[in-house]
């Protein structure tokens, strides 16, 4: 299954997992990224890097490699 | 008596939590600290139906972890001060992670009361919410509140105190987390609940369900336990059957759970529109952090910024200066010459002066953030500025701190604040100061001026580069070898779009502004007065000359020369009439001055209807404009004369003051970079605040009194020292780039950073840097035959 890093912006899905088990993944989890959400990859900086998602109806940023641990499908 | 009643309030970031506070409580606000930690802590009063409101404002937070400081700070609070209400403010278009922190607040045991806020917004937004069964579903008092049009806060008052007195007829239900992990809560409470020192200061749910989470916090609490071997091999066990069971960790199950329980309360409570329409902030949006507009769009915000702050504040700077140059001059003219009156005007009004003359830019600046964060643009700055900054080891929140830095140092440290991981903050403070700030502008522009007027402006802007690219280095080398670590989690809200509220931006721009005056006005007062004292003391030191007999002298020689003048007047007519003619050529004189200095004309022009005027007097009394005229050429040569004297003595008096011999003193140090004793005084004076650097070699050059934006005098007499070069020039601004920032910037320095150990490094190593980058520069110059 791919990993959040991997999407196009415009991309729709559901978060399947959120692996590692330290800040950031507890920070995903209290920020709404938990199994069974949906959510919509909205752009990419101008950069690249970090990506923006939308997801419970906010905006949410992150890194790469922080959407590296989410998997997604 | 009134009856007492604490509250807390408590939200996300952008909930709108902060208008609901300054409704609720008005002007009657304390801001300070929460002990022992650098969060911000505001307390409020208000009084409702008989009861005195004690407001505590916990910050704003997503969640009550013990990751980041705010979360503990916010729990803590609710776990040892116990406040009477929990008021949590929720985003009435953003339910579901809203409402999770309301659900760790119910595991907390606390007595809740929801604010629903914005609840005009999500009307508008066609979101409809029944209150009264969300009501019913949490167990909680729902109120439906607008903050920044203040509306429902009697109803949220209302609520607040049924639910104090527990007269609010609900029932409370606690959170379930479903077959695998509920009974694990129970085993693990149930030997929590034998420790009776705990059971009174805590929930057992709560720490059952912390512990399953790996809350290092409770652990560290629970760890002093005499049941804490028990407690952990259960937790263990517990840990492992539910990662056994069901294949994910306790910590995400129970996230999992309570998020299930928000898609429940909200699937039955809360009627969306099937399709979301795009709104005007998503529009807004697709424009300003486009791929390809969004860095032009941010250099674009920024220049405006400081334009905004250096343009906006110029005209209240202005009053600010002519205001304590006023007060100097009214000083000077009540109190009798002397010490004292040196002291007054020289150290305090001159002191006070030179922070609150700074006051208005740093006012502007803190407004023109305060837009851009209450608007919701600098979450976009982060988001756009993350990759770049990430790049040398800092976090997208660090440039907000940089920026601030062009100003004054002192508020970019507190800004600094923002940054969630300590790494990250000190790492951002430590590389600040080479930020070229406001206060050392004068230095660069007297000897840019000096020596390399042809390319001025490259020169300056080459030097803004050196200061930022060390900044970059140093920031890169922090994070490789002596904070090493990954930045903090970058995973951040981007807040909608809103037009912010004038009553906000302004108690924002007050807040900052109030504790920089606080922090860096009393500090700075101390040093103007330590630096007066240092350079005034000792008063009469032995001179190398005879500075008093030449003054006499000169007087003397002055007296004898106008006397035969004096005697030449008697022969007129009418010694009245003559003083008259007299005055009147003065009156020419003294009319040329004033116009020059006003600027009313260009000088040639005022030169030439002086001498018209002059030469219409003239003609009448021929004798008496000759002798007016010796006479004006004698007493101005003496007056140049004695001034010279002055200003040779009050060098010298400088030089031999006791912080001149500490100048000399420390002068060795700062030869293999070129320097003499002169700039090492000025270095020194540096040190107390970058401002007096220009101004003290204004004293020591004998040029009197200095202003820092007059200092052509200055700038002639610097070039024909044959003791400095460019090469000097040149070395001498790449020292005051590096080396320590002023003493107040210091303080805040110590105070953010909370310890010694930190500000003695920052202290060592900008010293120490600006010493070896300074030699390599003037020694290699020297070799290279620039010098």
């Amino acid at each position: 299954m791919p990993n959040l890093s991997q999407l196009a912006p415009g991309t729709k899905g559901k978060i399947v997992k959120v692996e590692g088990r330290d800040a950031i993944h507890r920070r995903l989890l209290d920020m709404g990224v938990v199994r069974g959400t949906e959510f919509e990859v909205e752009k990419k900086a101008p950069l690249g890097d970090p990506i923006e998602i939308k997801i419970m109806g906010y905006h949410l940023s992150l890194r790469k490699y922080e959407a590296e641990t989410i998997i997604v499908e | 008596m009134a009856k007492k009643l604490t509250i807390a309030l408590a939200g996300n970031p952008n909930s709108g939590k902060t208008s609901i506070f300054n409704n609720l409580t008005g002007a009657r606000q304390h801001v300070g600290n929460w002990p022992g930690v650098t969060v911000e802590k505001k307390e409020g009063k208000c009084k409702y139906n008989g009861y005195e409101i004690k407001v505590i404002d916990l910050p704003g937070t997503y969640s009550l972890t013990a990751y980041s400081i705010e979360e503990v700070v916010a729990r803590d609070f609710v776990i040892k001060e116990r406040p009477d209400v929990v008021v949590d403010i929720v985003d009435a278009s953003n339910l579901q992670r809203n409402l999770y922190l309301t659900t760790q607040f119910k595991e907390l045991g606390a007595k809740v009361v929801i604010a629903l806020n914005m609840s005009d917004l999500a009307e508008k937004n066609r979101i409809n919410i029944d209150v009264k069964k969300m009501s019913q579903l949490l167990g909680a008092m729902v109120v439906p509140t607008v903050g920044h049009k203040n509306k429902g806060m009697k109803e949220l008052l209302d609520a607040v105190v049924k639910t104090a007195e527990n007269k609010t007829g609900l029932e409370d239900h606690p959170i379930v987390y479903g077959k695998e992990v509920d009974p694990e809560v129970e085993k693990i409470q149930g030997i929590i609940s034998k420790d009776s020192n705990l059971v009174i200061q805590y929930s057992p749910r709560w720490l059952a369900i912390k512990l399953l989470e790996d809350d290092r916090e409770v652990i560290k609490v629970l760890e002093a336990s005499p049941v804490w071997q028990d407690i952990r091999s259960a937790v263990t066990k517990s840990q492992n059957h539910i990662k056994g069971h069901i294949g994910d960790d306790a910590e995400t199950l129970i996230a999992d759970q309570r998020y299930g329980f928000i898609a429940g309360l909200t699937a039955e409570a809360v009627q969306k529109p099937e399709l979301e329409r795009l709104s005007v902030s998503d529009k807004i949006d697709k424009v300003i952090t486009n791929r390809v507009l969004g860095l032009p769009i941010f250099l674009l915000f920024m220049y405006g910024l400081l334009k905004f702050t250096f343009s906006g504040s110029e005209f209240m700077v202005g009053w600010f200066e002519s205001f304590f140059g006023w007060l100097g001059t009214a000083a000077a003219a009540v109190i009798p010459e002397g010490i004292f009156q040196s002291f007054i005007v020289d150290g305090i009004i001159g002191g006070v002066g030179g922070v609150l003359g700074f006051f208005p830019l740093v006012l502007f600046l803190f407004l023109g953030i305060a837009i851009l964060e209450d608007s919701g643009y600098m979450a976009r700055g982060v988001f756009v500025m993350d990759r770049i900054m990430h790049l040398f080891g800092l976090h997208g929140k660090s440039f907000l701190p940089l920026l601030i830095g062009m100003g004054c140092t002192v508020p970019a440290l507190m800004a600094s604040r923002t940054l969630e991981s300590r790494k990250d903050r000190l790492i951002t403070m430590l590389v600040n100061g080479f930020i070229i700030c406001g206060a050392k502008v004068p230095i660069y522009a007297l000897f840019i001026g000096a020596f390399f007027f042809k390319s001025g402006a490259t020169v300056f802007f080459l030097f803004y580069i050196i200061g930022i690219a060390f900044a970059v280095l140093m920031a890169k080398l922090f994070r490789v070898f002596l904070l090493p670590g990954e930045a903090a989690p970058f995973v951040m809200e981007l807040p909608p779009y809103r037009v912010p509220t004038i009553k906000g931006l302004l108690i924002h721009m007050w807040e900052r502004g109030w504790m920089y005056l606080r922090k860096a006005g009393t500090v700075i007062v101390a040093v103007a007065i330590i630096i007066w004292l240092g350079f005034t003391f000792p008063q009469e030191p032995e001179y190398s000359k005879d500075y008093e007999a030449m003054t006499a002298q000169i007087e003397k020689t002055y007296a004898l020369q106008v006397a035969p003048i004096a005697a030449g007047f008697g022969t007129g007519a009418d010694k009245i009439e003559e003083n008259k003619i007299f005055a009147k050529f003065a009156g020419v004189d003294s009319h040329f001055s004033a116009s020059v200095e006003e600027g009313e004309l260009e000088y040639a022009a005022l030169e030439k209807e002086r001498e018209v005027s002059f030469a219409k007097f003239k003609k009448p009394y021929p004798l008496q404009a000759g002798l007016y005229t010796q006479h004006k050429a004698l007493t101005s040569a003496k007056d140049e004369q004695l001034a010279e004297i002055e200003n040779a003595m009050a060098a010298e008096q400088m030089e031999k003051s006791y912080a001149g011999r500490v100048g000399h003193a420390i002068a060795p140090f700062f030869k293999p970079l070129g320097f003499d004793w002169r700039s090492s005084i000025a270095l020194l004076a540096g040190f107390a605040a970058k401002e007096v650097v220009v101004a003290t070699y204004g004293t020591l050059y004998s040029m009197g009194e200095t202003d820092p934006e007059e200092v052509k005098p200055l700038r002639e007499a610097i070039q024909k020292d044959p003791s400095w070069t460019p090469l000097r020039a040149f070395t001498f601004m790449i020292f005051c780039l590096l080396y320590i920032p002023c003493f107040v910037a210091t303080v805040v320095f110590h105070k953010e950073a909370g310890s010694w150990k930190w500000t003695g490094f920052l202290i060592l190593y900008t010293t120490a840097l600006a010493w070896v980058v300074s030699f390599i520069v003037y020694q290699g110059g020297m070799a290279l035959g620039l010098g």
